[in-house]
């Protein structure tokens, strides 16, 4: 790939040094919560304590008495439009007459200090009239509206082939998962200075800044351009600041008070301020030949999308198109409902819909090998979608499939021996020494999961990208979020690489500078952002080999071929792309406890291929992670609408002692026709069909059917208890 | 009014501080009192600091107990001579928090939360503790069953802090087990600390997480005094094992919440205590 | 504010005085928003993260726990002071770079601390006192794979080894 005579360091391929890690490991990088400005203030936001209720009256002016107070600000004071939305806006910036969802903004304060401001939040008066709340996802279908456009964010109908066919051997399963949240350490966290002249600049940590700014504008009811987002250092995202969060209510507070105004939420305030996965019902039907091929998949897939839309209807789509699994499949009929509640809104996180779908069909996959008597890797192996292969929605696969390889190579993986004299620690139970070796269960489950690299659907994605080279160095600027992933690690590799110089500089991101460069989200930005930053190199260099004196700068917008909405019977080419994985793990569980201790995840993934090996391993052990947190720990606790666990003592995600060793068995190297250097997006991989492949281990361990994620101990523990009781 | 925080450097110091001060909130290793004030819920007028006072610091032996300063920390206490005098607080220290909170948080702490998930308590009962305290109405001595009163009640007075907990020195096995779902760093689901004291004959089961305040499980005890060959130190009916448990698990009271169920803790204490007593007695 | 506080605590070896502080401010605040030094994070202000691990009078804790007040009179390390007077990368933060333990880098600071700490401690720990040692420390980005190789890297180099148990493809 080498387009240089010399090779530079720190090209493609090779393990290049982040950029940012240095300030990062010396405290010193700015992260969105490090900001200050002179003269600022603090904001701090009142949030309802109901789930669902309507709001008699609000009294501010207890909170306005208060010394240090600057400014206590309702729906009454949102100039623009009085809802936002990443697709739809339907969220009220603070709830005016109506709450739909616990947490949800009713007011915000700007004063002095964060305590002052906190305070002054509390001392607001509201009255509510507290209303039957609608949690029940399948009831909301049909229940009396809890908003104005309705309950149903999407519905969504399949139908491939013949969905009369029939199979010799059909199995039917009920699946749920829990809520889980992203978690990222960075809690929410801004600066919005006012300009003086009636714009402002907001310093934020999000994963999308035009379009935040755009949301933002139409809520001030501003011009765009009077709107400048810059990022502000991002710690980790994962799907949780697609959506906008504080940046309404920051600007807002900055033009009130014509000061530099901060907020920072508090980790409760970050659990109920942003978007969690959709919690799921699914019921799924298969049906397969004598010989395990399968004949036709029936799902229905119910999403509860809480209160307000974000991106519940692509979620949706997702679900739909990967409901099958990674698999040739003949015929199928999906039905999928994503519903309005009066839950938390939820929208993106790692995995979008795929997630979901893939512990369902999973768990239907290994309840068929069963019935066949089949060995589980070998029914996937008789079925795995190759190249040429068609979706459920009828998309043909074009480009690299290599699922065969993959199931190949992640269950051909040595197993991990038995420690004859385990400490302690590493057993179910951990530091509580509960273990009792006798009466532990190793098990191993095997588990596949694909999903589309970047949108769909006819959406018109793209990434813009200035390179500019002067005096030897070259400048790139993209608005492209940096959030952990390393997207600045990969420009600075590709420029590099297309102009053979060692000096590459990143200027910061932001919406005054550059057009779009689209979500870090949906594996996308190493294609749609790599591949801006390649093509605007690529012109540098032509014009610089012509001769061309420096400086020079080209602009380049990068869109993907596009791609059609699905069709009324979910038929369509609404993908561009697609990557797989292969996961199979290995745990103990303590069966009168229920316990579990997830001791290796090994993986197969399908990359395309490897542009900086230690930031795929970062990827994939990372993304595993949180795949085995959905598997055995994570999730929202609500009781009708109020969430129990809004805290880190509470929401459990793995600690260093959780996590499990990662065995790269292969990452296939199948280069994607069309992908800028052929790599593929390989952020989300890793958390799709590690929850499952867990769960299919603790089934083997247990015997137990165990359709729910994450499988807490009383499911375990009770369920094996009766059915000793029993036997 | 001026807001204070006051650092006494000697108990005395304390004392006078406590008395003198407006309203004073005891400040500790700060694990729990921080977390409150973070969080906006507690707002404190006054602190007296109790982290200076050398009377309230270490360990030391006096007869066949030991005394625990108030201000001792679980890193202190999971390890070195201590940790073989009362192996089952030691254990119980180990499991608590993160090494960064063991660092900070004290033995008295704990006591001043009386948290229903404090794990220093079920210990402290089966050891049948005793916690000091001095105050304006000078010295008192309660047996922990006592000093705990409720879920995140205690019967310290105003203005009185716990200066030691004082606990036996026994000959025998201690084993302390804690249900969470993570494993490390976890608020117990569930624990069950077992003392076996072989010299005075007893067998004693402490169990946390599963009712407002600490349990002693007296029927479950009865049974497995009753059935030790206390010349051997081991338990032959094989049966006992099961029932010790299942007593144990009829003594508790547990409840549902975001943390798990009552069916489940009932289920895990039975499961805790009989592999306690298998681990100490089979 | 009011009811205000003043007091003085050495941080990094140098003497700093706080005034007008809140009574209730924790230590984190007093270092990121008083003193300028933001390397401590604040993921959670519960203790339950570790992203704000400092030293106090060389006991490593987090900084989010602790009174600030309570701290008058104290030496309190923080990320920025760790590498002494000699400045620059510590080895331990430069394996955190090598081995490709930082992505979003909001844990990374804490567990600088926490690895340093552990390493003055116990020079040779084996990987489960490793794990046990970094448990307070949440990453959710990394699956802490990495961060185990970067400490197991520094093991190896200081004990002049070389070799670490978890290599990582350069
Ligand atoms: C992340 C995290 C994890 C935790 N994990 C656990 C766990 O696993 N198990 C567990 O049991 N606890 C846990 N805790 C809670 C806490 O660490 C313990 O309860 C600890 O023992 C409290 O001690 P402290 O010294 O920090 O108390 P402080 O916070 O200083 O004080 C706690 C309360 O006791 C009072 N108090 C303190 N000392 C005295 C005294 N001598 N006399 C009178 N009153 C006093 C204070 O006024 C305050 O009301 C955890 C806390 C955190 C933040």
């Amino acid at each position: 790939m080498s387009l240089t005579g010399e090779r530079v360091r720190g090209g493609l391929g090779e393990s290049a040094r982040r950029p940012d890690g240095g300030p990062k490991v010396a405290g010193s990088f700015v992260f969105s919560s490090d900001l200050t400005a002179d003269g600022m203030v603090w904001g701090s936001i009142l949030r309802a304590p109901y789930p669902h209720a309507r709001i008699r009256s609000i009294d501010i002016g207890p909170a306005l008495a208060l010394p240090g107070v600057h400014a206590v600000l309702t729906a009454a004071d949102v100039p623009g439009d009085s809802s936002y939305g990443l697709e739809h806006a339907d969220q009220p910036v603070f709830a005016d007459d109506t709450v739909r969802y616990i947490g949800e903004a009713v007011a915000a304060v700007a004063a002095d200090h964060p305590d002052t401001a906190r305070r002054a939040a509390r001392a607001i008066v509201v009255d509510y009239e507290e209303l039957e709340p609608l949690v029940e996802a399948e009831a909301a279908i049909t229940a009396e509206p809890i908003h104005p456009d309705g309950n149903v964010f999407a519905h969504l109908t399949i139908r491939h082939g013949d969905t009369t066919a029939s199979g010799d051997v059909v199995v039917e399963g009920d699946y749920e998962v829990g809520m889980q949240d992203q978690a990222f350490m960075g809690p929410e966290s801004g600066l919005a200075i006012p300009d003086g002249d009636g714009g402002v600049d907001l310093h934020m940590s999000t994963q999308w800044l035009h379009v935040d700014r755009d949301q933002v504008a139409n809520c001030l009811g501003l011009p765009h351009d009077k709107v400048r987002m810059s990022l502000a250092g991002v710690g980790g995202a994962f799907g949780a600041r697609e959506d906008v969060s504080m940046q309404v209510h920051l600007c807002l507070l900055a033009l009130h008070t014509n000061r530099p105004v901060k907020m920072v939420f508090s980790r409760e305030e970050s659990f109920l301020g942003h978007v969690h996965r959709h919690p799921a019902r699914m019921h799924y039907r298969h049906h397969a030949d004598k010989d395990g091929r399968l004949v036709k998949v029936e799902a229905r897939i119910v999403l509860d999308g809480g209160a307000y839309a974000s991106t519940s209807r692509p979620v949706l789509v997702n679900a739909c198109c990967f409901a099958a699994g990674p698999y040739a499949v003949p015929n199928a009929l999906v039905e999928g409902w994503a519903v309005r509640t009066n839950n938390p809104p939820c929208g993106a996180m790692r995995g979008f819909g795929a997630v979901q779908a893939c512990f369902a069909h999973e768990a239907q996959m290994d309840k068929l090998a069963a019935a066949l008597d089949l060995d589980p890797v070998e029914l996937r192996l008789r079925n795995a979608m190759k190249t040429g292969d068609r979706l459920v929605t009828g998309q043909v696969v074009t480009g690299a499939a290599p699922v065969e390889e993959l199931i190949r190579t992640c269950s051909g993986w040595p197993l991990p021996a038995e420690d004859p004299e385990p400490d302690p620690m590493t057993l179910p139970g951990g530091a509580g020494r509960t273990a009792d070796g006798s009466r532990l269960r190793r098990g191993v489950g095997f588990a596949v999961g694909f999903k589309n690299l970047m949108y769909s659907a006819g959406f018109d994605d793209y990434s813009t990208a200035r390179v500019r080279l002067e005096g030897g160095v070259a400048t790139v600027t993209c608005a492209a979020a940096e959030v952990g992933q390393g997207f600045v690690t990969l420009a600075e590799q590709i420029v590099r690489e297309v102009l053979g110089v060692d000096e590459v500089i990143l200027a910061p991101p932001g919406t005054a500078d550059i057009g779009s460069a689209g979500s870090t989200s949906a594996s996308r930005q190493t294609w749609m952002s790599g591949g801006a930053v390649e093509r605007a190199a690529l012109a540098v260099r032509d014009r610089r080999d012509a001769g061309e004196r420096e400086p020079i700068e080209e602009t380049y917008e990068y869109h993907h071929p596009p791609t059609s909405p699905l069709d009324e019977n979910g038929q369509g080419n609404a993908h561009v792309s697609y990557v797989f994985a292969a996961h199979r793990a290995v745990v103990d569980v303590d069966l009168d406890l229920g316990l579990v201790r997830v001791v290796e995840v090994a993986t197969s993934q399908d990359v395309g291929r490897v542009l900086n090996p230690l930031q795929v391993i970062g990827q994939v052990e990372g993304g595993i992670a949180q795949g085995v947190g959905l598997a055995v720990m994570e999730e929202i606790v609500m009781d009708r609408g109020v969430v129990r666990n809004a805290s880190f003592t509470d929401y459990l995600i793995p600690t260093a002692l959780d996590m499990p060793d990662v065995a790269i068995a292969a990452l296939v190297e199948e280069p994607e026709p069309g992908a800028p250097f052929g790599a593929k997006g390989v952020g989300e991989p890793p958390t799709i069909s590690s929850s499952a492949a867990v769960a299919a281990a603790i089934r083997a361990a247990t015997g137990l059917a165990l359709t729910r994620i994450p499988v807490r101990p009383q499911d375990i523990a009770l369920a094996h208890r009766d059915s000793t009781k029993l036997a | 009014m001026t807001p204070s925080v006051a650092q006494p450097r000697s108990l005395d110091d304390a004392v006078e501080a406590l008395r003198t001060a407006i309203d004073p909130t005891v400040l500790a290793g700060g694990t729990d009192l921080m977390v409150a004030i973070n969080a906006g819920s507690r707002r404190p007028t006054s602190v007296v600091s109790l982290i200076r006072v050398p009377e309230l610091q270490g360990w030391h032996r006096d007869g066949d107990e030991v005394v625990l300063g108030a201000c001792l920390t679980y890193a202190e206490i999971e390890r070195g001579e201590l940790a073989s005098l009362v192996p089952a607080l030691a254990q119980a220290a180990r499991t608590i928090g993160s090494p960064q909170i063991r660092n900070a948080a004290t033995l008295g702490g704990n006591l001043g939360t009386a948290s229903p998930a404090g794990d220093s308590l079920p210990v402290l009962a089966a050891l049948d503790a005793t916690v000091e305290t001095i105050g304006p109405d000078g010295v008192r001595t309660l047996p922990v069953l006592e000093f705990v009163t409720g879920v995140k009640r205690t019967a310290l007075r105003a203005q009185e802090i716990i200066t030691a907990v004082r606990v036996p020195v026994l000959r025998g096995p201690q084993e302390f087990l804690k249900v969470g779902t993570r494993n490390a760093m976890v608020i117990s689901v569930v624990m069950a600390a077992l003392v076996i004291d072989l010299d005075g004959r007893s067998v004693r089961l402490g169990l946390g997480s599963v009712a407002p305040v600490p349990v002693r499980a007296r029927d479950a005890e009865a049974l497995a005094e009753g059935s030790v060959d206390w010349d051997t130190a081991r338990i032959g009916d094989q049966t006992v094992f099961g029932r010790f448990g299942e007593l144990a698990a009829e003594s508790t009271a547990p409840i549902d919440d975001h943390r798990s169920t009552a069916a489940y803790r009932r289920h895990a204490v039975s499961v805790c205590a009989r592999r306690a007593l298998e681990r100490a007695l089979r | 504010m009011t009811d205000s506080v003043t007091f003085q605590l050495t941080v990094n070896g140098a003497d700093r005085v706080v005034e007008g502080a809140w009574l209730g401010e924790s230590l984190l605040y007093v270092l990121r928003e008083r003193l300028g030094l933001p390397g401590a994070k604040n993921a959670c202000e519960q203790g339950e993260c570790g992203s704000c691990s400092v030293r106090v009078d060389g006991t490593l804790v987090c900084a989010c726990l602790v009174l600030g007040a309570s701290a008058a009179g104290s030496e309190v390390v923080t990320v920025e002071g760790v590498a002494g007077d000699a400045g620059g990368l510590t080895d331990v933060q430069q394996a955190f770079l090598s081995q490709g333990a930082v992505q979003c880098g909001f844990c990374t600071p804490g567990l600088v601390m926490t690895v340093h700490d552990l390493l003055e401690r116990n020079p040779t720990p084996t990987e489960v006192e490793l794990r046990e040692a970094i448990s307070g420390n949440l990453c959710r980005c990394t699956g802490y794979g990495r961060i185990l190789a970067a400490a197991q890297a520094v093991v190896a180099e200081r004990s002049g080894s070389g070799r670490s148990q978890r290599e990582t493809p350069s």
